[in-house]
């Protein structure tokens, strides 16, 4: 099975591409599944269902959804191998921008789209500059000055990546997307794996539910930024 | 065919020449360095006498924690963006324009398997109208062009530069896309002036290329070409200064078209349904030829098809006809000109608050 680590800023167009990209798997009579991972809210999954994808959903509610993808990603191989998949794409939103879902030896895409900002890619951390395979989405609606620009910035953030345009409502670029995951690596197990870098950190009193403001309930792991 | 997808190694890294180099020193012979570095949020103070690789050995752990990246795998991605920028640099300076001279597109099969019997040679400075209903296979087309296609595509076409097989490294290159596309559906989405836009896209390619072949003078005449080329297309003027989100239609419109002309290293021009526009097709059209692009126009419209030196004819998937525009077609463009010339003056007229009469030069306010 081919484990494929989805990851984007939220409304990028993950799952219209993702969409588009198992139909054109589809097509090849490769089957596919997918693991949405999300904080509050998912609707995704009936998407997949009408396609007759098999599809779970996590939220992570209070917790930082980095943290709950990789203490969740074993079970969810493990599900897909039982089903005899192709292809296991987990999708998951980047949240904080320091996100960092990627897996060493499992093939890794980012999606952004083209609306983000110009500055967007310089400001986005692992979950783009780690990433195998970068997707710009909504490329179609700007300037092709603007266009050039993002996807040069894009190409100075993570220059190894491979780097394709797809329009997830037209589907225009996922054939391409196609061969490119087709080269992913094969996964049995991500046990013992290890992530391409360490996720964001917390753990101070704020972590534990701490509510109240001030010097004194600010304990563990904290950071300032130095006013004076 | 394509290359297996790897992670960075230390074999990735810059060449010692950088990294042994000081940073005042890199600060004046290659500034695009200390750029890179600090759009991962490095700034480095200019320090004579230490090298870069002990400058970034120096940096604390925490730094790297804080922005995302390792050490090694910052390094490696430098080394990546400066062979991609010599890459792309030597391309610019075989020309990259006048490098490629010819697109060609071999027939593959349409949706139904049969075969496309087509050798389609796009020079650079033609003029190409592609007709065909909504779903005929247009998009398919400008995406095996894009994707350089080697019989790898649902098509089965070959696309040929120069008369050979591209270089498929540049697939992914974003200095190197073949294709550069205008549509009525763009918009700018960028809160900048026209000015501002225009430098904007001209320094990214200056830094795509090597440091020192665009001096700053350049640039700026560079960008007033630009707006004025913008403002002869547009009709209605518009300065530099002017936000991109004051444009009108036309003139936005006529901005893209100029910019492209200029800045846009694609070889190949894409048009996509832009009767309406407002703008100067014939100039717009003229300047795209000029400056040496291979022009391709998705049109309902049939001056501008007509304009075209030949149009492809797509059906079910596949260039059913390549049809050379006739002597007869040509004098019947003269005539719809003229036609479309009258109907815009009876626009102008109209938006005046004149009214039409029997003889339009006797129309005036009551």
């Amino acid at each position: 099975m081919k484990l494929v680590t989805f990851s984007g800023p939220p409304s990028s167009g993950k799952t219209s591409v993702l969409a588009k990209l198992i139909q054109e798997l589809a097509r090849t009579g490769e089957s596919a599944g997918v693991i949405k991972f999300d904080c509050l809210y998912a609707n995704e999954a009936a998407l997949f269902e009408r396609m007759g994808v098999p599809v779970r959903v996590g939220l992570a509610g209070g917790l930082c959804p980095d943290h709950f993808f990789v203490s969740n990603i074993q079970e969810g191989v493990d599900w897909g191998l039982g089903l005899r998949l192709g292809y296991l794409f987990t999708e998951s939103a980047g949240l904080c921008n320091r996100c960092s879902p990627h897996v060493r030896d499992v093939a890794a895409v980012c999606v952004i789209d083209n609306l983000m900002g110009m500055d967007t890619p310089r400001k986005i951390g692992p979950m783009l500059r780690m990433a195998d395979i970068v997707i710009i989405t909504k490329y179609d609606i700007v300037s092709q000055a603007e266009r050039e620009v993002f996807a040069f910035r894009v190409a100075e953030a993570n220059p190894k990546a491979r780097l394709l345009l797809v329009n997830g409502i037209s589907g225009q670029g996922v054939f391409e997307l196609a061969r490119l995951v087709g080269d992913a690596p094969e996964t049995a197990t991500v046990e013992e794996s290890r992530l391409r870098f360490s996720m964001p950190a917390a753990l101070c009193s704020y972590c534990l539910g701490e509510t109240k403001i001030g010097g004194e309930y600010q304990v563990g792991n904290l950071k300032k930024i130095g006013f004076s | 065919m394509n290359e297996p997808l790897r992670e960075a190694s230390a074999a990735d890294a810059p060449p010692d020449a950088i990294l042994d180099a000081d940073v005042q020193a890199l600060a004046g012979s290659r500034p695009e360095v200390l750029r890179f570095l600090e759009d991962y949020g490095i700034r480095l103070g200019p320090q004579a006498g230490v090298s870069l690789r002990r400058r970034l050995a120096e940096l604390p752990e925490e730094l790297f924690e804080d922005i995302g990246i390792d050490r090694r795998r910052l390094e490696a991605n430098l080394g990546f963006f400066l062979a991609a920028r010599v890459s792309d640099a030597r391309g610019a300076a075989d020309g990259a324009r006048a490098q490629v001279r010819s697109i060609t597109v071999v027939g593959g099969r349409d949706k139904s398997g049969n075969a496309e019997d087509v050798r389609l040679e796009l020079p650079v400075g033609s003029v190409t109208g592609i007709v065909g209903p909504t779903g005929s296979g247009k998009s398919r087309l400008l995406a095996d062009i894009e994707w350089m296609a080697q019989g790898d595509t649902p098509t089965g076409r070959v696309v040929l530069v120069n008369g050979e097989p591209p270089d498929l490294r540049s697939r992914f290159s974003p200095g190197r896309k073949l294709v550069a596309q205008l549509s009525q559906n763009m918009n700018f989405v960028m809160d900048a002036s026209a000015g501002e836009f225009v430098r904007m896209h001209a320094e990214s390619r200056r830094s795509a290329a090597t440091s020192r072949d665009t001096a700053g003078g350049a640039s700026e005449r560079l960008v007033a070409d630009v707006i004025a080329k913008a403002n002869l297309l547009a009709g209605e003027a518009f300065a530099a200064d002017a936000p991109l989100t004051s444009l009108s239609g036309g003139q936005s419109r006529a901005l893209m078209i100029a910019d492209t002309a200029f800045l846009s290293a694609s070889p190949i021009v894409l048009i996509d349904e832009i009767e309406n526009a407002g703008i100067d097709r014939k100039q717009a059209l003229d300047l795209l030829v000029r400056r040496e692009k291979i022009v391709l126009m998705a049109t309902h419209d049939p001056i501008l098809a007509l304009m075209a030196d030949q149009r492809l004819v797509i059906c079910g998937g596949g260039i059913q006809a390549v049809l050379r525009t006739s002597e007869a077609e040509k004098k019947a463009l003269v005539e719809l000109e003229r036609i479309d010339r009258q109907l815009q003056s009876l626009r102008e007229r109209l938006r005046r608050g004149e009214s039409i009469g029997d003889a339009p030069s006797q129309a005036s306010r009551a």
